[in-house]
């Protein structure tokens, strides 16, 4: 189409400005509209409803024993759900003054007056392997991909990770229920 | 000359419409009478009131036998949905689809133990089916198998009008036309009832047999905005109902396709002034 | 890709490139300063068209393949799921269900257009024979599509398709059992077909491609049949055909948009959202309106063999035309009687296709009296079909054949450009467009 204005330079007669007038509308009309029907075309390869559909769940805390971790799936990735016991609470509450990666204070990690519930994305800040818990050096979590050490409160304290374990956006329904997402 | 042929191409075609009208003869079924949807024409919309009213019909009557096995309850809170309300733009959201979904129990299994259990559904969960599979619905149904009602209004010819007629349509066999057990005469119902006729065979009557029953009954249900809920206007609800159910992205097609076309003919238009331009001192 | 190139390069990055790989300079030559008949109407528009409907077709296909689940289990779901869930699903569906039957509109009427001005005739055979290959694997292509969502239709439609090639003798049964991988239609058989459908397209542009080399050899004909002489008789493809095509394809646009977003489903058939069952055979069993006339020369010979015979004929047909017809004169616009049948032809085609929609025995004319030939009912669809087939073979077989030895035509211009300046009642259709070139 770029051509066609090019070609009718040649022309000889009518006034050039009206003529290059219509060339360009159609040009802008062409392009316009070929950006208007590229939308669908991308906009089909983001999550479909029935995918965000399942984006938020409910999860019921009493299935989780003091001092014991659930793991769930959550946008198909892992999710920890953590049950703290006051001694692993204590040890992160101690560290907050530690020299960090990424600081963060551990009460800022989980909701007010719940510092015994954990909820973490289960995916090392690195590269996305599934951290184990129970391993490394701070007690938390280590990841064996890449070796990342994590804490108590899930914060990186030595290794390649980045940043600290995600907390996603959650919030407490009832004294038993959090709802995810 | 092209022209003319595309003339006679466009008689041939006429010729094609004309011939189909008078090919239903003796033995097919009556044409549905054509109803004023509000969602007919091209800027057509679903009436909210009556989306909720069909799905208290659908709920109330048509639920017990039908599957609508691939409409989720978020569906219900979609734009252009029964419940759909602005405040709530995503669904899942919305408190009305919550609160219908609480009144149906889907199975699930139990992340701890493996069992197979019941738990109230949820916004992201579909209707769940009256009967666990097709022979179950067969064996409680008399044999018959009540088709699920996802794209009721896309499958079958003449659409929502048709299943208005269907629900409405039910007649008294006329005499002479053996109606077994378990079955009921509707003359909208596709079929052929000549091995079933006694009469004259020129005359066999038109429709099928149908295994469900009457369906509506005067005021078989209540309606919550007042309406009165005669069988004709449980018909027109229900119908729009599965529309709906059917095809929920129809006002967005509508709307868009009003957008799409202004931009064509403005485009074509364009085009054509430019083409206009470039072939103006050419002859051809 | 014929004469000599004209291509200039301006810049010193093209001058880089062209003596590397001379692409600018390919395009350059083929779709800018390629000579084109001055005096093509919008019926030569189609073949810019039907790249556009490939184009089409590929991308929404390619896109529904990321949602589409080939199961027989899970089809159907995997397309109401695009319908209902994928975002901007139900449009990108409905173009491409839809973009079947624009593509067969406009592959029909490109047909048309060539055996109307005669554009098989030599040289341009093997362009009319690629041509015929690209409409073949078309066919199959829209037929395995077809089955793809897994609906009544389209599995009973594959099953009356592949039992097809069950007529043949001998090697019938076999034929059918390896198309299907097992004893019927089934989960083997979607597969194998969902992997062709997706594979025979890029096949179909690969054909094109060769259409489109074996067209820029020969050169486009044009309404005359007179072959261009001089510079005289043509203009650069860019602006003037492609300005003209970039309308044509708007105006065609309109068309195509109004069947996505107005009548998505008026050219598809409501059984097809009726999930496959095997047990039980829609009522009235139809293909998708492009296949009708085949289907009707198909049900018009009472014999299973014959009939897969005839149909497959009708297609050999095509590929044989170039020496089919011998008649001296290209175009139509010279031979008035041959005009004469193929007006009929079209006509035939369309009854055939009319007469594949119908139950075979329902009666033509309903309001008449039928009219028996010994124990056959004359006026029902099956026997119109026999005559529109009979027709149909007799304009190929006999009637060009016989008629470019005997007819008289009209006095053919010397050139393109005289007859086009000096006679406007031959001008073609566009000619209205331009109304002040006329005085």
């Amino acid at each position: 189409m770029a051509d066609t204005a090019v070609g009718a330079k040649t022309e000889s007669g009518s006034d050039p400005s009206r003529r290059d007038f219509i060339y360009i509308a159609a040009i802008t009309a062409a392009a316009g509209g070929a950006a208007a029907l590229a939308w669908p075309f991308i906009d089909q390869m983001n999550p479909s409803a029935d995918t965000l559909a399942l984006a938020s769940t409910e999860f019921d805390l009493t299935k989780v024993a003091d001092g014991q971790q659930v793991t769930l799936k959550w946008r198909g990735k892992p999710l920890f759900v953590r049950n703290r016991t006051s001694a692993e609470i204590q040890k992160a509450v101690a560290d907050d003054g530690a020299s960090m990666k990424d600081p963060q204070k551990d009460a800022d990690r989980v909701k007010p007056g719940k510092a015994q519930w954990l909820v973490l994305i289960g995916s090392c800040t690195h590269l996305g392997c599934v951290p184990t818990f129970g391993g490394g050096d701070y007690g938390g979590w280590f990841c064996p991909c890449h070796g990342s050490h994590y804490d108590t409160s899930g914060r990186i304290r030595k290794g390649p990770a980045p940043l600290n374990l995600a907390v996603p956006e959650y919030e407490f329904l009832s004294d038993t229920k959090v709802k995810i997402g | 000359m092209l022209r003319k042929l595309s003339v006679i191409a466009a008689v041939a075609g006429l010729m094609a419409a004309f011939a189909a009208a008078p090919a239903l003869a003796a033995g097919h079924p009556l044409e549905p009478e054509k109803i004023h949807w509000s969602f007919n024409g091209p800027f057509g919309k679903f009436d909210q009131a009556q989306l909720q009213r069909g799905y208290k019909v659908y709920r109330e009557v048509c639920s017990a036998c039908h599957s609508m096995k691939l409409v989720s309850f978020r569906n219900l809170g979609d734009k252009g949905g029964p419940f759909y309300n602005e405040k709530y733009p995503n669904s899942n959201d919305n408190p009305w689809v919550k609160a219908i979904a609480k009144e149906f129990e889907v199975g699930d299994i139990d992340s701890e133990t493996g069992d197979a259990i019941k738990r109230p559904a949820t916004s992201a969960d579909r209707f769940p089916s009256p009967f666990p599979n097709e022979a179950a619905a067969r064996a409680s149904n008399g044999g018959a198998f009540p088709p699920d009602m996802s794209l009721l209004a896309k499958a079958r010819t003449g659409g929502p009008d048709y299943i208005h007629a269907i629900v409405t349509g039910y007649k008294n066999p006329p005499a002479g036309l053996k109606v077994g057990p378990g079955q009921h005469y509707n003359p909208y119902m596709p079929g052929d009832l000549a091995a079933y006729w006694s009469g004259d065979h020129a005359h066999v009557p038109p429709g099928g047999f149908i295994a469900m029953a009457p369906p509506l009954t005067e005021g078989g249900v209540t309606y919550d905005d007042g309406t009165k809920a005669t069988v004709d206007q449980q018909a027109r609800d229900v119908s729009a109902f599965l529309m709906w159910a059917a095809e929920p992205k129809l006002e967005e097609r509508k709307q868009t396709g009003f957008a799409v076309m202004i931009y064509l003919i403005l485009f074509a238009g364009l085009l054509y002034a430019s083409y206009r331009k470039v072939w103006k001192n050419e002859s051809h | 890709m014929s004469g000599h190139s004209t291509y200039q390069p301006k810049t010193g990055f093209e001058r880089w490139l062209d003596a590397r790989l001379p692409i600018v300079r390919l395009g350059y030559d083929s779709f800018v300063d390629y000579p084109t008949p001055r005096n093509l109407n919008y019926w030569w528009t189609f073949g810019g068209i039907l790249s556009l409907c490939l184009a089409s077709q590929l991308i929404t296909g390619i896109i529904l393949v990321m949602h589409y689940t080939p199961s027989a289990d899970h089809a159907f779901a995997s397309v109401e799921h695009i319908m209902r869930d994928v975002n901007y699903g139900w449009l990108i569906r409905y173009m491409h269900a839809n973009g079947a039957s624009m593509f067969f509109i406009a592959v029909y009427v490109h047909m048309l257009r060539g055996l109307y001005y005669g554009s098989y005739k030599a040289p341009r055979e093997v362009l009319w024979i690629l041509g015929c290959v690209i409409y073949l694997l078309m066919m199959a292509t829209a037929f395995m599509g077809y089955v793809l969502p897994w609906g009544q239709m389209s599995f009973h439609g594959a099953v009356v398709i592949t039992n097809l090639f069950g007529a043949l003798p001998i090697v019938g049964p076999s034929i059918t059992t390896w198309l299907w991988g097992g004893f019927a239609v089934d989960n083997a058989t979607l597969n194998r077909f969902f992997s062709l459908h997706y594979l025979l397209p890029f096949m179909i542009a690969g054909v094109v491609i060769l259409h489109i080399w074996a067209l820029h050899v020969v050169g486009q004909n044009n309404p005359t049949g007179v072959e261009p002489k001089s510079k005289a008789d043509t203009l650069p493809f860019t602006p003037y055909a492609t300005v003209k095509d970039g309308f044509a394809m708007s105006v065609f646009l309109i068309l195509f948009a109004t069947f996505v977003f107005y009548l998505p489903n008026a050219l598809g058939h409501a059984d097809n959202y009726v999930e496959a069952n095997p047990l039980v055979t829609p009522s009235h069993i139809v293909p998708e309106w492009y296949f009708l006339p085949f289907y009707a020369i198909l049900r018009a010979v009472p014999d299973k063999l014959m009939g897969v015979l005839a149909m497959f004929g009708a297609i050999a047909c095509l590929f044989a035309l170039p020496w089919l017809d011998t008649s001296k004169v290209r175009s139509m616009r010279y031979r008035p009687t041959a005009k004469l049948y193929f007006i009929i032809f079209v006509v035939a085609c369309c009854i055939l296709g009319l007469c594949g929609a119908k139950l075979p025995d329902d009666p033509v004319l309903g309001h008449f009296k039928t009219f028996t030939l010994g124990d056959a009912d004359l006026n029902s669809f099956v026997w119109l079909s026999r005559f529109a087939s009979l027709y149909y073979f007799a304009f190929f077989l006999v009637i060009l054949p016989v008629l470019g030895l005997v007819e008289k035509t009209l006095p053919v211009p010397d050139s393109i450009a005289s007859p086009a300046l000096s006679h406007p009642a031959a001008a073609p259709a566009e000619a209205t467009a331009a109304p002040e070139m006329k005085g």
